[in-house]
């Protein structure tokens, strides 16, 4: 299997809290891979890494090849340009439409004439369900419309690596099939080496062909979803089952954990 | 301490590197900076700043002329009201309120655009885009305040010395075309210019201290109040800094 992104010994922390603790896994090429993990288990701070925003104390990231930890910035835009990023907050530029939003790495990097612009920000709008919604501005979208804005946005270049940050948290089931049904048609169609980061179990199951799964800055799991399915790891089954981690109290301890002592 | 303050002053070199390089050398290597961004900063910064520049010049005329008034009226002097109210506007007052005016209005917006959308990670979407978060915000407001600090600076001389004007030749009957002529016989054109030079170096520190404050943040809105706030200080600070700087290097070398 030939592979998009490889990742060795990658370490990071913040202050000097350790993060993620070496990590070592691959992403394949053409691909949907799921990133699964608790909340604050790292998998944000994962991706910033591996769209160069963050760099790693240790370690090495490669894409298409490419030793990326080392670049200089021009160099790292050139890599960039073909990479596509959905943040968890949709990170829309506030002070401009949504359609001025997704032309603008449009206006950025060619040199495509007005009408033909307008052209390719409706059919990217269309494509997420925003037919109709250019001249709104990010403040009057709802959460989950920003994010499919951002989506759009993302796929403005047509880039072949795509990176999505919980793109269907806080999206109606409806919705949230559409876009399972939209990534498969990214990976089917535009053979689009595909990244998400995800909790919503039904969305892993249908999009996955990979799966990584982080556990406190190390991974639990790396491999298909019949491997995921299959494991009788404690805390994956705990994931899976979405059983609550903590123990039960007796009221007497419970009493006790709220008193302090 | 000693360790952030070094980070602080290896930050602030990197956005004024950065700042200049991206307005001054990119534009000449096929990435110009952005044109309709930079006309519409000088609109927030320069034409909104118009009616409280000229209120504050006008008032600001009046009273020199009424300070400078109850000296000269002693010695008998009435007529140098003029010389005072021309000089001491042009060359340090006008410069230095336009600076503050525009620190507090514009300065603060800068930090707190910058710093919101660094909070909002809209920053790092620019920078996932391939564009320069330096070009795409900080060089329109360079240019835009780099014009209009010394234009509203020109506004300021000339609405300053109108209000000392009217207040000499209506309470200290002072004949209109004698105040005319000493005023025009007192400004030399340097008097103005260094003037106008100080409003240039303003409207630049004022926009690296917006940006660096801006992109310093890094938590949630309670920081961007904070930042916003010490954007202004520090602008305000700096602009004294500066001020004394020139100043000291007009009077020994012009
Ligand atoms: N800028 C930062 N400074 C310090 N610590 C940070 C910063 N960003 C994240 N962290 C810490 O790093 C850890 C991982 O954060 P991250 O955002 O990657 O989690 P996550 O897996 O994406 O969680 P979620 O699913 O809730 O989005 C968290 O414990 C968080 O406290
Ligand atoms: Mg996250």
């Amino acid at each position: 299997m030939e592979h998009a992104i490889e990742v060795s010994g990658l370490r990071t922390r913040y202050g000097d809290r350790e993060v993620l603790k070496g990590l070592t896994f691959s992403i394949p090429k053409g691909k949907t891979t799921v990133i699964l993990g608790g909340s604050g288990c790292g998998k944000s701070t994962l991706l910033k890494h591996l769209i160069g925003l963050l760099k790693p104390s240790e370690g090495s990231i490669s894409i298409n090849g490419r030793e990326i930890t080392t670049l200089t910035e021009p160099e790292m835009d050139t890599v960039r340009g073909r990479m596509g990023v959905l943040f968890q907050g949709a990170a829309l530029l506030n002070s401009m439409t949504i359609a001025d939003n997704v032309a603008l790495p449009i206006r950025e990097h060619t040199k495509i004439n007005e009408s033909t612009l307008q052209i390719m920000v409706r059919m990217k709008l269309d494509l997420v369900g925003l037919s109709g919604f250019d001249h709104f501005f990010p403040s009057q979208l709802s959460g989950g419309m920003k994010k499919r804005a951002g989506i759009a946005r993302a796929l403005a270049l047509d880039p072949e690596t795509l990176f999505f940050d919980e793109p269907s948290a806080g999206l109606d089931p409806v919705t949230a099939a559409g876009l399972d049904e939209l990534i498969f048609k990214l990976r089917d169609v535009f053979r689009m080496t595909i990244v998400v980061v995800t909790h919503e179990l039904p969305s892993v199951f249908t999009i996955a062909d990979h799966i990584i799964m982080l556990d406190k800055g190390d991974i639990l799991f790396a491999g298909t979803l019949e491997g995921l399915r299959a494991s009788d790891h404690p805390r994956i089954r705990m994931f899976l089952e979405r059983k609550s981690e903590q123990e039960i109290y007796s009221p007497d301890d419970y009493f006790r954990v709220i008193a302090g002592d | 301490m000693a360790f952030t303050l070094r980070k602080d002053i290896a930050d602030a070199s990197r956005i004024i590197n950065n700042t200049f390089y991206w307005t001054f050398i990119s534009p000449f290597r096929g990435k110009p900076v952005r044109v309709r961004a930079t006309v519409s900063e000088m609109v927030k910064a320069g034409y909104n700043s118009v009616p409280i520049v000229a209120v504050i010049s006008f008032f600001v005329g009046i009273i020199l002329a009424l300070q400078a008034a109850y000296q000269l009226k002693r010695v008998g002097a009435l007529i140098y009201v003029a010389n005072l109210v021309g000089v001491s506007l042009t060359r340090e007052l006008s410069p230095i309120l336009t600076a503050i005016i525009v620190s507090g209005r514009s300065g603060s917006a800068f930090a707190a655009e910058i710093g919101s959308m660094k909070a909002a990670e809209e920053v790092d979407a620019l920078v996932t885009m391939g564009i320069n978060p330096i070009r795409f915000l900080v060089s329109p407001k360079l240019i835009a305040l780099m014009v209009m600090v010394p234009a509203l600076t020109m506004l300021s001389d000339v609405i300053g010395i109108s209000g000392g004007f009217l207040l000499s030749v209506s309470v200290l009957d002072i004949h209109p075309y004698n105040y005319y002529q000493q005023s025009i016989n007192a400004l030399l054109v340097k008097d103005v210019f260094t003037g106008l030079i100080k409003a240039w170096a303003f409207g630049i520190v004022i926009t690296i201290v917006g940006a660096y404050q801006g992109f310093k943040v890094e938590g949630g809105a309670e920081e961007v109040g904070r930042r916003t706030t010490s954007s202004v200080v520090a602008s305000i600070f700096l602009v004294i800094i500066f001020d004394l700087f020139f100043t000291m290097l007009f009077y020994y070398f012009t």
